[in-house]
Order: C-alpha cells, then sequence, then structure tokens
C-alpha cells in the first residue's frame, strides 16, 4: 500500500505541474463539442430532444478520459528513458503495487481533466446535472479510466520510444474513440460496425455517462458498469503482467 | 568493522544469448570497505551490479549481499542496498527534496525529514532543497543521487561509474564525498570504474575484470608493487625486432596493440633506461621516444591484457553487442 500511494503522489504531483498538459487537454474536447457538435446538429436537426450537441457531450468526456488515461502510459516509457524507472524498479515493493500506483495516478489525472471539462459544459449550458448525477458518474469515470491506463501502461512496457509509442497509440486510441458511440447512436448501425462498437470497451463508457448525464442509453447502467469492470480488471491483470516482464 | 562478509560471489554467471557477459565469478566484499570492479567498457561490470542489486536474473551461480540471495529473497536484498546507476535516475521534474522525499516514502525511512536534511547537508545541496533537479549540474545530479542512495541506511552502496563524464574537478569532490560516506556512515562501497585512478584513490581492493573474468584482485598498492616500480613506454621503429632484444636480456615486456609502442615494467627504470636505448641503436631499432612514468593500474591492465582501457564514455550494452559480433566473426 505504501508503493502505492508513493507512485501515486508522485504521478499526480507530476501532473498537477504540468499546467500546460493540462490546459493544452482542453482544446480538443471543446473544439470538437463546439464546432462539430453545432455543425453536425445544424444538419441533422434536433433529433433526440437535447440536440445533437448534448448527444455528444458524454461521448467527448469519454475521449477526454481515453487519450488522458492511455497516454499517461507515456509517462512509463519517459521513465524509462530518462532512467527513473530503475529507481522504483530496486526499490523493496512489488511490482504489483508500482502498475496499481501508476494506474491510479493516471487515472486521478485523466478524471481531473474529465470533471474540469465537465464544470466548462456546465457553464456553456450543455448539460445540465445535479449532485446524485455526479456521484454515479465518478465511479464510472474510474472504472474507464483505470482500464485505459493499464492499456497504455501495458503498451509502454513493450516500447522503448516515445514517438513510436504515440504512433501506436493514434491507431488504437482514434478506432476506439469512433467506434464508442460517442457521435452516433447504436440503433441504426449496419451490423459490421454495430458488432464492432459492441466490442469497444469505450461503447459502455459512453453509454454508461449518456445514461446518467442524458437519459438516454443502449443498455441498462449495471449492464454498462459490468462489462467496465470486466475491462478494467483484465486491463490491469495484463498490465501488471506485461510490466513484470519489462526489460530495460 | 572490517572482517565480516557483506557481499559473496559464488560461480555467478550471465549469459546473454551465446555471450558470456559475466562468466563463473567467483568474490568477497568485506563490511566497510571500499571495493573497486575495474575494466574496460563491456567487461561486465555493470551486468555483475545489476544482478547484485536484484534488477537482472543470474544465469548460473549464486551471490549473497547482506546475506541475502540476490534470486531467493530480492525484497530483502533491495531494502540492504542502496544504488547510483551508471545513468542519470533522478526525475527531474521534481525538485532536491521531493526526489529524497519519494525515496524515503519507498523505503519507509523513520524520520524521513530529518534524514533529508542530513543527506542534503552531507552532499552540500542543503540550499537547493527546492530547485527543480533539470536546473542542476551534472555534478550536482550525481551528489543527489549519491544522498538518495544513502538516504534509508543501507548496508551496501553500489555506485556504478559514478564520475563518468563528470569533469575532473567534479570528479575530485565526488571521491571525498564517497571516503566521507564510507568513513561517516561506515557503509560498504561496491564501485565500479573504468578510471584507474579513481578506483587507486579510492578503493581497499580491488577486481580487474575483463571479458567477465577477474583476472586480478588486491589492494591497489600491491598490484603494483607486483607489477614493478616504473614503466618504460617505448617508441621505436620495429617492436616486434624490440620484443625479441628484450626477451634475450630477459626484460618484462608487452607489445601495445598500438603499432611500434613496447611496454618494459622494472624496479629500476632509471638505469635500465639508457642501456635498453643503446641496446635497440646498436641492433639497428630506431628509438623514436621514451617515457618514464612509476607504475599505475592501467600500466597493471595493460601487463594483464595487452589492451589499455580506453577512457571513452559507452553503454556496456552496446559494447557487450560489440564483443558479439567479434566473436561471431572470428568462427
Amino acid at each position: 500500500m505504501r508503493g502505492v500511494y508513493t507512485i501515486w503522489l508522485r504521478e499526480t504531483l507530476r501532473f498537477v505541474r504540468n499546467k500546460s498538459r493540462l490546459v493544452g487537454s482542453m482544446g480538443m474536447p471543446l473544439f470538437f463539442l463546439l464546432f462539430m457538435g453545432t455543425g453536425i446538429g445544424s444538419v441533422i436537426g434536433d433529433s433526440a430532444g437535447g440536440g445533437y450537441t448534448q448527444f455528444m457531450a458524454p461521448g467527448v468526456l469519454g475521449m477526454m478520459l481515453l487519450f488522458g488515461s492511455v497516454f499517461s502510459g507515456l509517462n512509463v516509457v519517459f521513465d524509462k528513458q530518462f532512467g527513473f524507472m530503475k529507481e522504483m524498479l530496486v526499490a523493496p515493493i512489488s511490482r504489483e503495487a508500482i502498475v496499481l500506483g501508476k494506474a491510479l495516478g493516471g487515472a486521478t489525472a485523466a478524471m481531473l481533466q474529465a470533471v474540469i471539462l465537465l464544470a466548462l459544459v456546465y457553464a456553456f449550458g450543455v448539460l445540465e446535472f445535479n449532485v446524485v448525477s455526479l456521484a454515479l458518474l465518478i465511479p464510472v469515470m474510474f472504472l474507464i479510466s483505470v482500464g485505459f491506463v493499464c492499456v497504455g501502461v501495458a503498451f509502454a512496457s513493450k516500447l522503448d520510444d516515445p514517438h513510436g509509442f504515440q504512433l501506436i497509440m493514434n491507431f488504437l486510441i482514434m478506432p476506439l474513440f469512433f467506434l464508442s458511440t460517442a457521435f452516433f447512436p447504436l440503433d441504426n448501425l449496419p451490423p459490421w460496425l454495430k458488432t464492432l462498437s459492441l466490442l469497444d470497451p469505450l461503447t459502455y463508457g459512453v453509454d454508461a455517462m449518456r445514461s446518467i448525464l442524458v437519459g438516454q442509453a443502449a443498455f441498462p447502467l449495471w449492464v454498462d458498469v459490468a462489462v467496465l469492470a470486466g475491462f478494467s480488471t483484465l486491463a490491469v491483470l495484463v498490465g501488471a503482467r506485461l510490466f513484470k516482464d519489462m526489460k530495460l | 568493522m572490517m572482517g565480516s562478509t557483506i557481499v559473496e560471489i559464488r560461480s555467478l554467471t550471465k549469459r546473454f544469448g551465446k555471450l558470456t557477459a559475466v562468466d563463473a565469478m567467483n568474490l568477497d566484499i568485506q563490511e566497510g570497505e571500499i571495493f573497486g570492479l575495474l575494466g574496460p567498457n563491456g567487461a561486465g561490470k555493470t551486468t555483475t551490479i545489476s544482478m547484485l542489486s536484484t534488477t537482472l536474473a543470474p544465469t548460473s551461480g549464486k551471490a549473497l549481499v547482506a546475506r541475502h540471495d540476490v534470486v531467493r529473497e530480492q525484497d530483502a536484498v533491495r531494502g540492504a542496498i542502496g544504488i547510483v546507476f551508471q545513468g542519470q535516475s533522478l526525475d527531474t521534474e521534481l525538485t532536491a527534496y521531493e526526489n529524497l522525499d519519494f525515496h524515503a516514502r519507498l523505503y519507509a525511512v523513520g524520520d524521513k525529514e530529518t534524514r533529508i536534511k542530513e543527506m542534503l547537508e552531507l552532499v552540500g545541496l542543503h540550499k537547493n532543497r527546492d530547485t527543480l533537479v533539470k536546473n542542476f549540474s551534472g555534478g550536482m545530479k550525481r551528489r543527489l543521487e549519491i544522498a538518495r542512495g544513502l538516504l534509508h541506511k543501507p548496508k551496501v552502496l553500489f555506485l556504478d561509474e559514478p564520475t563518468l563524464g563528470l569533469d575532473p574537478q567534479t570528479r575530485r569532490h565526488i571521491w571525498e564525498y564517497v571516503k566521507r560516506i564510507n568513513r561517516e556512515d561506515g557503509v560498504t562501497i561496491l564501485l565500479t570504474t573504468h578510471y584507474m585512478e579513481e578506483a587507486d584513490y579510492l578503493c581497499g581492493g580491488v577486481a580487474i575484470i575483463d571479458y567477465g573474468r577477474i583476472i586480478s584482485l588486491d589492494e591497489p598498492q600491491k598490484l603494483k608493487s607486483r607489477l614493478g616500480e616504473t614503466v618504460l613506454d617505448f617508441h621505436v621503429s620495429d617492436a616486434d625486432a624490440f620484443c625479441g632484444l628484450l626477451k634475450k636480456n630477459k626484460c618484462k615486456t608487452k607489445k601495445s596493440a598500438v603499432g611500434g609502442r613496447v611496454q618494459v615494467v622494472s624496479s629500476d627504470g632509471e638505469e635500465l633506461l639508457p642501456k635498453l636505448v643503446s641496446l635497440a641503436e646498436r641492433n639497428g631499432v630506431q628509438v623514436k621516444g621514451v617515457s618514464m612514468h612509476s607504475s599505475t593500474l592501467e600500466d597493471v591492465f595493460m601487463q594483464l591484457t595487452g589492451r589499455t582501457i580506453r577512457d571513452e564514455a559507452g553503454n556496456e550494452k552496446e559494447t557487450l553487442r560489440q564483443r558479439f559480433r567479434a566473436m561471431e566473426a572470428k568462427r
């Protein structure tokens, strides 16, 4: 536990100190929401009562969590490159504690970003929510981010080059994001696309957040949460496994 | 303090594929001493340290550090050692204090504030406590790493090439700190280096290693006196002929890998020098230059291997790779 907390503390300290990362990470989701949301919304009109921007908002939140989480795996690559990984590996703490600390640290960072985005969305009047929905939202965001941080850690354990990591992650992130029903509902998709979307863990994350924030959903909330919990657990296990086998 | 064995290495071997990086090494290090592993890049020094610090699993053989097995009791070993890696290993986005604080938490150091303060003062960085490490010079980073390695009061401190890439003045400073922590904390220090003068100045015992094997082991002074007091470096027109002449006159010689250079070791260099020059001239070997100096560990290495330890900053993996390629090419 001591180890987990210490690793988490460092990740969080580094994140809070790095203001440019925090501000920069807000850009993309806001552009999506503002430009794409308004633009596409003007074409398809007011379909589901709340407008397209409102439909898209949980999807953009999911994007924020996905990007923020997966790229915290980049810290692992940098730790390897700048040698700090060695300091952690010779410490009298288990490898599992390091991975768990990293996962929680990355999740904290991603969730902080998401909460700020949520506040902005609220301020713009796109979404309305209360304390209850926020209380429901936090655990869902936690499951999403822990899962995807571990996906990032898993890849980072195998890769040594930060640029390579970013390239490969883009290959992974973009389809995950587009398939996640962030932009379109699941119902009317052609079967092949629907199948792919159903295989994307982020679909259930976006669906859960949409059901909490907007009240629309493809699945009952408990199904979403169950799938997310399964995904996160699996990701932690795989991440820890690959991290243990890591070569410096 | 002296007397009990704190690092015990028995037939320790590490193979990377067909290449043997560390070859059945046996070594005992006594508590409280500063011991040096001396050898060129790729000799297996860092590989040895990696195995002793549990970050690399040995292929065979065993090693005990502070009476704990490095394979079976990894956590106990990790708690008992401090390590300063060859490459930089600080978090440069954090301050000096934060780096030490992180370390203290990982190792569950009791009364960490006091200990951090002590360590920062020991390495003379207390004024830079709250400076981000990225603004530190190379020497300051090294000192901070040494402070960090000592923070949790380890029984053994590993220093892997502690002064690699530092300027001579900073190197001197680091030496003084190393001597001081050994004296004041009583911590056993195992350091690797390819700087002869570093091993000579700091170490009570030295193991010279080459191709993963210990080829000589003793106190630096004894290694040198065994060799002879003075070393004559000849630069001649025909090294082979000159060596032949020297052999007939029963001189201890070694032909250098560098063309035309021959090294002669002797206990009375001053008398021998004019004799050898005239001997060469009489036999048609032209002497282009001679220099004489009292013997160093560099000469010991030269006598043992016929090569010099080049003063180059290198990465052990790369050198091992080169060794591997050379080995393949020989077949």
